[in-house]
């Protein structure tokens, strides 16, 4: 039985009058690789940016470790530093190299020394492939080369966790590619990945769990063989006849 | 000293003859009031900046949230009252009022640094404040989930981004400074404008002086302002960036903003042209 990084216990999300997510339930294990899918503004990347707090819940609980995050006075930024975070929009820092920003977060949280950082980050660009931009500044880069870069800095930080929230939405077809490629060799080494995706195919043959969401609550979450196999919900399988039919 | 001449131009020649010297004093004095306080007040707007986006989140103690209150309310005061008020006015009040109540004198250069910064002061907060809405949410959601504090993301992230783009407006400042440091003649500081009076006083050569003093006005704010874009565009950085490998195949797959007719591309791809 593998331990249980993150559980989230009942969560609840509210803006204003608007509820977005209702009574989420479900675990992340150590190695997992968890899929989430489902149509847009069904909550999927609210409920993960719920897990990283950039969005306050407001309700229920997610445990890390199993310690409730939400409690009074816990320590919000050191527990992002282990949960790291790649965006559909990058947020690579603009003022900074691409070096640079897979060096800060190591130097300013984790306190390391410089030349330390430097050949952390070296590795893990050079891992995604960018390592011969280190001296580019992010606007002067593609959007699947930005994404690779992002990915380097999540993992400079050597989380425990990665959260990806459609990492390849804004990206075209061929830096798709690019990013996937990336990601599946993490996968390959036992990273634990939470991604929400547009991507059926990698969910289906990447993924060890899959969790099926609809309009703020988990309709359907399995071993992907099965949601992609043999749904049993009747909305699963509306939604994933609409991208294998086609 | 000799005689008055007749005539404007012979006039200007003889005021710059005999007071060259306390033009280019007063003028000095000017821009030392003007460049010290401009940076003091870009520092007191950093700093307001920072404290008005501190978020507030549902785990915070209510020590923490106290404090923030306390803090923005004192704040807004004081950005309203000295934007609200004259600086000349300004001016006066903090000198001969620091004198009624405590029966000393303030050094007068160090009273006319500190009314000059705090009024800079209350318009750089707004300025910075609005400088760091200017940075897309992104950078800053960036930098929070790799486990940044506040303060780390403002100083390392947001404020160098913001301070890029409220460069113009922080010349603006400066070159509002460098003028309206006149006012401070109001409390015998010797600046350009107090130079003015006293040299136009010695022979009633109102026009002649005041052309001198706006030539020398003009000089500084122009000088100024060119110096400023200058150092914008250091801000952007260069174009171009090094490819930090020696193999001339590897930029063939990857580099794609390529502009053509571009003089400095190196053949053997070293040197790339970026964007």
């Amino acid at each position: 039985m593998k331990e249980s990084i993150l559980e989230v216990r009942h969560l609840g999300k509210k803006f204003g009058d608007n509820v977005v997510l209702r009574d989420i339930d479900f675990s992340v294990k150590t190695g997992d690789v968890t899929s989430i899918i489902g149509a847009s503004g069904s909550g999927k990347s609210t409920l993960l940016r719920c897990i990283n707090l950039l969005e306050e819940p407001s309700a229920g609980q997610i445990l890390f470790h199993g310690r409730d995050i939400l409690e009074k006075g816990f320590k919000v930024p050191p527990y992002r530093a282990k949960v790291g975070m790649v965006f559909q929009s990058f947020n690579l820092f603009s003022n900074m190299t691409v070096l640079e920003n897979c060096m800060v977060g190591q130097c300013k949280i984790l306190k390391k020394d410089k030349a330390t950082a430097e050949k952390l980050a070296k590795e893990y660009l050079d891992k995604v492939g960018m390592a011969a931009y280190i001296n580019a500044k992010p606007r002067q880069i593609s959007g699947g080369q930005k994404q690779r870069v992002a990915i380097a800095r999540a993992l400079s930080m050597e989380p425990e966790v990665l959260l990806f929230d459609e990492p390849t939405s804004a990206l075209d077809p061929q830096m798709v590619g690019e990013v996937l490629d990336v990601m599946k060799t993490l996968v390959q080494e036992g990273l634990t990945m939470l991604v929400v995706t547009h991507e059926m195919a990698f969910a289906r043959d990447v993924s060890s769990h899959t969790v099926f969401m609809k309009d703020g609550v988990i309709c359907e979450e399995g071993c992907p063989e099965q949601i992609f196999g043999k749904p049993e919900k009747q909305e699963t399988q509306e939604f994933l006849s609409r991208f294998f039919d086609r | 000293m000799g005689t008055l001449p007749e005539g404007f131009f012979p006039r200007i020649v003889f005021l710059l003859q005999n007071y060259g010297t306390s033009f280019l004093l007063g003028a000095g004095t000017t821009l030392y009031i003007a460049l010290i306080s401009t940076i003091i007040g870009c520092l007191i707007g950093f700093v307001c900046g920072i404290i008005q986006t501190i978020p507030v989140g549902h785990n915070d103690n209510f020590f923490k949230k106290a404090l923030l209150w306390l803090s923005r309310v004192i704040l807004n005061i004081y950005v309203e009252v000295f934007r609200g008020t004259p600086m000349m006015a300004q001016a006066v009040f903090i000198f001969y009022g620091y004198s009624y109540l405590t029966g000393n004198t303030l050094p007068r250069m160090f009273a006319a640094i500190l009314i000059v910064s705090i009024n800079t002061g209350a318009y750089m907060a707004e300025t910075v404040r609005g400088g760091i809405l200017s940075i897309d949410l992104g950078q800053t959601e960036g930098a929070k989930a790799i486990g940044m504090t506040h303060v780390q993301t403002m100083t390392g992230v947001i404020l160098p981004q913001a301070l890029r783009n409220i460069m113009p407006q922080i010349g603006n400042n400066l070159i509002i400074n460098i003028k309206d440091t006149c006012v401070l003649s109001a409390i015998s500081i010797v600046e350009l404008f107090f130079t003015f009076k006293s040299v136009s006083g010695a022979y009633y050569t109102m026009f002649e002086a005041i052309t001198i003093t706006m030539a020398i006005y003009l000089a500084m704010t122009l000088s100024f302002s060119r110096l400023l874009r200058w150092l914008e565009g250091k801000m952007d950085g260069d174009d171009s960036f090094d490819l930090a490998t020696a193999d001339t195949l590897a930029h063939t797959s990857g580099m794609v903003r390529f502009r053509s007719g571009n003089k400095e591309v190196d053949k053997t791809g070293v040197k790339e042209r970026g964007r």
